[in-house]
């Protein structure tokens, strides 16, 4: 235990950090701007997410070659792990707000304003009822259509989780040496990743042009784009970061026993997963 | 009483050095919640002095014992430490008897708030609207309605002129209500949140807009109460007062017979045509009630918070969108619709107002009989 | 067997200049930085709020405009919530953690100087807003919509910075973790951690649970504003109470992340001065436990005025009531650890001392306010004021300052100067009660929060308030000063510092060498 303590990895200086957060200030100053209307908003944007990839290819790059020269101990690696549970749970109550507001608009506020709460229907929305899917008493952004849990939807659910077993069909392989297929594997679900990011951006062209089922649907569509499209997000993410893996098992990183970096991935993706089947059930089927 | 006394010294000690300013007005501070005049707010009342005593009663035997230890127990006074540091007995009981009093005064608390809530059987419903930043008041059983909106002229707010007793305190059209009835309030909003709160009635909701809380108060006592918006709704939060005079029923009925014959007179002033000089003179007044809290009374506005209205856009172009703008309001800004707020003769007037006064001569007219074809 | 890595090995040069605090990744120059941060921020926060005093000192409007008046009370808040008492927080925990588990530094270093260096510039971007078109924010640091939709041009900024604030936390919460259950020299089980480093723990857990569902709700609010969503719009189905409730779910966990380091503090302090071990640490360790725990189920006593349903107001009240069992089970505690010990009073344990009188005090406001029938009558008035300042000004900024006091021999190698130190607290004490006590009648008698100007009747204990805000404004500097002076030199200290200190900060030499515990010490 004492060895492992002498050994515990402390880099000095680092020039990273300091990147990022001038990065991910001029990308947020940029954003406002845009926002507010102003033309150098944009570009503004695009030289902070420059500054923020710059300092994410620097960084990992730098505990890449760390790892792969054997800096870190047994130590260190759990306190990558430990790290990244508690990154992922922190994801977890992000999504949980969203999901707070999709049960609070269904059990709460959409039955109040029809009715549930007589005064408030009877002088505010009279003559309105409560439903799900709703745009709400003001019918905000007009009429609209909702996704069908078995088209699109339903195999998207099936693409994510054979994904999430094809990775860990890759974990076997990459415990037991198998190189070969642990690079298929990976590609398999890399593949399954990306083919369901397309499907989702076709099911959202579809939504805005032909179901007129947009951001601005009321309660239904802010709850319904926002989760999806956050969830979206970090599919995205996830996709990029296991190609990234899948390169880095290509150039032969990694060994049987020490590979956090491809379990902090394979984790992220079953995060990603499991929020899916929330969704999958609490937006598209109820 | 002992707070009576308290109230006494510190006043003495405290206030007295410092009066140099307060002298010229009446103060009359309180140091205590009022007891008030409806039987929630001495429900609130009571359970506020409970559970005031309980807290006091406990601090006295913590901070206490913590004195006597601090005043004993010294290593001056050659004191050696003792080493005990344990006691599964003494953890238990003091988690029981602190849980055993809250017990005791959620019981109390339970019964008060189940009486609050209880809005059923009302003798008199009242819509209570805020708006930034006044009130409006629907006597939805009467048909009267009225805006309430702060009286104390903007010379005392900026100490040009020395502050009357009721300063902040006192509005145009008080809500009127008959003693001894049970008055149901409907408490919404058109733009923000507010809170309707009198502290003498023991009541404060929340004015949600599209939604509607219910509240009740039955007051005892015939006289003037006041109270304030207590919700942060924008600048002039602080300038929407409340005040409501409770009437005997015979006092009541009177009030209520001339509202209903204001209002009658108020329709058939929208029927006819207006001249230049009355919607003018009408305008100017709407003007300073509604609008001149975020457009100015210069028209000149706020630059970056309330656009300008001499020689704006709007109010210079044609007048059909201007009356369609002030009806409607503006989505997602503070511009509200005032459709909902303003007679058909103060709309005209107050777009008539608009269009020819700070230099903005289009010499356009606008009658009500337009505002009600443009609703 | 110093060390094993290749960097180690030429740990004796430090990297010098003001770059060393850019790219520093040891856990005493973040810890350091932060601190400072936190003293930077606190002088900015107290500045509105001396603002806010001098608008309130008599009725009318002297000073400032309303709506600027409000823009200083939200900044005001936020500068001091998330600029001054949280980064103080993560400082100590900087600074303290790895000393006090025998670690050689926290767990993720690079992330460590990511977490702190987010903040200035987040502070920047908030600070900005104050020279923006429609001004800085002004809608209460509770950003309740739809009033905040109404924010002019610094509304994105507001809403970014609170995003690059959470971040920030999230990742020094996440780091603390870690730390925590990965670092500890052999033998350090938990139940053997001081209970600094076991407040933090738990505080890190509440900071990863809910800064997240505060981005959350602050994101909702931009999609409102720019992206047509509804979230908070009744005419599409939302509610503006909607954001009411996500915002308590972090807001009230929240107030809790800034006390329950303060309890870890002050049970450091205690018994290292009554020479005395703590009493019940293990009920200590429980009763921190359960207030995290019920944090999470009692947020809307905030919101007892919305219009919930009658089931709802009468469960948060209850969980709410609850808290103050196992509260109190901790100023019991404190009590008996002074019970028959053999005390002296040197400035940290005065403002212990002072933190626990006070805390309590403000804890009993607390309770008052949860009976929700009487709530009607306080909420949204100088009552709620001057609860929150009784819990936050002289609970958590109390127990910042008698940790510096407490930790700065250790720190610096310096005794601080004593007869200031007692001079600052006796000043702060003093007018901190002449600042903040008047508020409660204030607020029984009626005077409603968030207001520049105010009914003539309130006069007098505004003018009381005001004045004791100035005294204590000033007294500030003085801490100032005796930082100052400290930092510059003084009587040495030892190693052990205090008397009855006990633990392994005290082990090393003072100031500690760059790394902690490079070889783990072991522990009994
Ligand atoms: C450090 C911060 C902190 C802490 C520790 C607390 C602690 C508590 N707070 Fe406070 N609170 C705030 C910060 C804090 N609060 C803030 C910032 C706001 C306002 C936010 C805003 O609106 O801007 C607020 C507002 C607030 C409200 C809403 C008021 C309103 O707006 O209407 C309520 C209502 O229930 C409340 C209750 C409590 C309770 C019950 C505790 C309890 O934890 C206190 C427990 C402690 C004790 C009770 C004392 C010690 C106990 C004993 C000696 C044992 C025996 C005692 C008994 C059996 C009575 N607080
Ligand atoms: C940790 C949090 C924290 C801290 C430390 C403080 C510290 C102080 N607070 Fe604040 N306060 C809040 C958190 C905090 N507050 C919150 C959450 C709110 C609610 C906001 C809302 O409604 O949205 C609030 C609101 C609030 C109000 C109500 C405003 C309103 O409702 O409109 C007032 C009014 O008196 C006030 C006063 C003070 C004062 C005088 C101090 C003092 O303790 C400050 C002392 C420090 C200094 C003064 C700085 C040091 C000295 C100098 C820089 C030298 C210059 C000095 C002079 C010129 C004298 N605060
Ligand atoms: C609470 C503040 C507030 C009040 C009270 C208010 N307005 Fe406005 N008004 C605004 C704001 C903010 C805008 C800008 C809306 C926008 O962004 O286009 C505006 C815009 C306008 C415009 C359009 C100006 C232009 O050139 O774009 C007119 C006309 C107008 N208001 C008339 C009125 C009238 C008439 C009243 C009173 C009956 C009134 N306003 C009361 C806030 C207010
Ligand atoms: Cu209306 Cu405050
Ligand atoms: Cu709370």
């Amino acid at each position: 235990m004492s060895e492992a303590h002498g050994g515990y990895y402390v880099p000095h200086g680092t020039t990273w950090p300091i990147v990022g957060s001038i990065g991910l200030t001029t990308l947020v100053v940029g954003f406002a701007n845009y926002l507010n209307g102003s033309s150098s908003g944009m570009p503004v944007m695009a030289v902070g997410l420059g500054i923020v990839l710059l300092m994410m290819f620097g960084w990992f790059g730098v505990v890449i070659r760390e790892s792969e020269s054997g800096l870190y101990n047994d130590q260190v690696d759990k306190s990558f792990r430990w790290g990244m549970s508690w990154f992922i749970f922190s994801e977890v109550m992000f999504f949980a707000a969203f999901f707070g507001a999709l049960y609070y608009a269904r059990i709460l506020s959409v039955p109040w304003l029809g009715g549930a709460d007589v005064s408030t229907n009877e002088f505010l929305w009279n003559g309105w009822e409560a439903a799900w899917p709703t745009n709400g008493p003001g019918e905000i952004g007009g009429e609209f259509e909702t996704m069908g849990a078995w088209g699109i939807p339903a195999i998207n659910t099936l693409l994510l989780l054979s994904s999430g077993v094809t990775v860990t069909f890759a974990h076997w392989a990459l415990k037991k040496g198998n190189r070969g297929p642990l690079v298929l594997w990976l590609l398999a679900t890399v593949i399954l990743g990306f083919t369901f990011l397309g499907l989702q951006m076709y099911e959202y062209g579809h939504a805005y042009h032909e179901l007129n089922l947009t951001l601005g649907s009321g309660i239904y569509g802010s709850t319904f784009f926002m989760l999806t499209g956050f969830h979206g997000m970090h599919v995205t993410i996830g996709a990029i970061m296991l190609t990234i893996i899948m390169l880095r098992c290509i150039k032969g990183h990694f060994t049987a026993d020490r590979h956090f970096a491809f379990e902090a991935v394979a984790w992220y993706w079953h995060f990603v997963d499991v929020v899916w089947l929330g969704l999958f059930i609490f937006v598209y089927m109820l | 009483m002992l707070v009576a006394k308290a109230k006494q010294t510190l006043v003495a000690v405290l206030g007295g050095a410092m009066s140099m300013h307060a002298a010229t007005v009446s103060a009359e501070y309180g140091l205590n919640l009022p007891r008030g005049v409806t039987p929630i707010s001495r429900d609130a009342y009571d359970m506020h002095m409970l559970v005031f005593w309980v807290c006091v009663a406990i601090a006295v035997v913590v901070f206490g014992a913590m004195f006597i230890s601090i005043v004993r127990h010294r290593k001056s006074k050659g004191v050696k430490p003792a080493q005990f540091h344990e006691s599964t007995a003494v953890e238990i009981v003091w988690t029981i008897v602190p849980f055993l009093i809250l017990v005791g005064m959620a019981i109390p608390a339970t019964k008060a708030l189940v009486a609050m809530e209880d809005t059923s059987n009302s003798d008199l419903s009242i819509k209570v609207t805020g708006y930034q930043w006044k009130w409006g008041y629907d006597y939805i059983d009467d048909g009267i309605s009225f805006v309430s909106s702060l009286s104390t002229p903007k010379e005392q707010i900026y100490d040009q002129q020395s502050k009357g007793e009721n300063y902040l305190l006192e509005v145009d059209n008080p809500l009127v209500v008959p003693v001894n009835k049970k008055v149901r309030l409907l408490v919404t909003a058109n733009d923000v949140i507010h809170s309707w709160w009198v502290p003498e009635l023991g009541m404060k909701k929340d004015a949600i807009p599209g939604f509607i809380n219910e509240m009740w108060i039955k007051v005892e006592e015939e006289g003037t109460y006041r109270g304030q918006c207590a919700e942060l709704c924008g600048k002039d939060h602080g300038f929407m007062p409340i005040v409501v005079v409770a009437k005997n029923d015979e006092d009541y009925g009177k009030w209520l017979m001339a509202q209903k014959t204001a209002s009658d007179a108020e329709a058939a002033a929208a029927e006819r045509d207006w001249s230049m000089q009355e919607l003018m003179e009408r305008g100017e007044k709407t003007y300073t009630t509604y609008c001149a809290a975020c457009h100015q009374g210069n028209g000149e506005g706020v630059p970056g918070a309330f656009p300008a209205l001499k020689g704006g856009k709007i109010t210079t172009g044609p007048s059909s969108e201007h009356l369609n703008l002030v009806i409607n309001g503006k989505a997602g800004t503070a511009m509200a619709a005032f459709g909902g707020q303003l007679s058909d003769v103060d709309l005209a007037a107050v777009v008539t107002y608009e269009r020819n006064a700070w230099g903005n001569n289009t010499g356009d007219m606008v009658q009500p009989s337009e505002v009600k074809a443009a609703r | 067997m110093s060390t094993a890595t290749t960097h180690d090995a030429h740990h004796e040069e430090h990297p010098g200049g003001l770059l060393r605090w850019v790219f520093t990744t040891n856990h005493k120059d973040i810890g350091t930085l932060y601190l400072l941060f936190s003293l930077l921020m606190f002088m900015v926060g107290g500045a509105m709020a001396m603002i806010i005093r001098a608008e309130l000192f008599q009725p009318g409007l002297q000073f400032v405009e309303p709506q600027f008046f409000n823009s200083m009370t939200t900044m005001h808040a936020l500068i001091m919530i998330f600029g001054a008492v949280m980064p103080g927080f993560v400082g100590l925990a900087n600074w303290l953690v790895p000393m006090m588990i025998g670690a050689p530094d926290m767990a993720l270093p690079r992330m460590n100087n990511w977490s702190f260096w987010i903040l200035p510039f987040a502070f920047a971007m908030l600070l900005s807003t104050l020279f923006m078109e429609g001004g800085a924010p002004a809608s209460g640091w509770t950003m309740y919509p739809p009033l905040v939709l109404q924010t002019g041009d610094a509304f994105p900024f507001l809403i970014f910075s609170v995003h690059l604030m959470g971040i920030s936390s999230i990742m020094g919460a996440i780091n603390i973790v870690v730390t925590i259950v990965n670092m500890r020299a052999p033998g350090m089980n938990l139940m053997k951690m001081p209970l600094f480093v076991w407040t933090w723990l738990i505080t890190a857990y509440l900071l990863i649970a809910v800064m997240p569902v505060l981005a959350g709700s602050v994101t909702m609010l931009l999609t409102d504003r720019f992206f047509e969503t509804s979230f908070f719009n009744a005419a599409g189905g939302g509610d503006p109470v909607m954001f009411q409730h996500i915002f308590w779910f972090f807001g009230h966990p929240e107030v809790y992340i800034m006390i329950l380091p303060a309890f870890g503090i002050v049970s450091q302090i205690i018994p290292t001065f009554a020479r005395k071990p703590l009493f019940g640490y293990s009920s200590m360790v429980y009763a921190t436990a359960s207030i995290a725990f019920l944090s999470f189920i009692v947020w809307a006593h905030h919101m007892f005025t919305v219009g919930m349903p009658l089931t709802g107001e009468l469960f948060f009240m209850y969980a709410t009531m609850l808290i103050a069992v196992p509260t109190g089970v901790k100023v019991f505690n404190w009590v008996s650890t002074m019970w028959k010990g053999s005390m002296t009073f040197e400035t940290p344990m005065l403002f212990a001392i002072g933190f626990v009188v006070l805390f309590t005090i403000g804890g009993f406001s607390g309770l008052m306010l949860a009976i929700t029938p009487v709530d009607f009558q306080y909420h949204d008035t100088y009552f709620v004021v001057a609860h929150f300042h009784y819990v936050l000004v002289t609970g958590a900024v109390f127990s910042i300052m008698a940790a510096a006091y407490y930790w700065m021999p250790k720190w610096t190698g310096n005794m601080y100067d004593e007869r200031l130190g007692k001079l600052h607290f006796w000043l702060s004490t003093i007018f901190v009660n002449v600042l903040f006590f008047p508020q409660h009648f204030l607020g029984l008698a009626g005077m409603p929060r968030r207001i520049p100007d105010y009914a003539v009747q309130f006069t007098e204990f505004n003018q009381i308030s005001s004045i004791g805000g100035f005294a204590f404004g000033l007294t500030q500097l003085l801490f100032v000063y005796i930082v100052y002076k400290t930092i510059k030199g003084g009587e040495k200290a030892t190693d052990q510092v205090w008397e009855g200190a006990h633990g392994l900060e005290w082990t090393l030499s003072s100031p500690p060498p760059y790394h902690s515990f490079t070889t783990a010490p072991e522990v009994k």
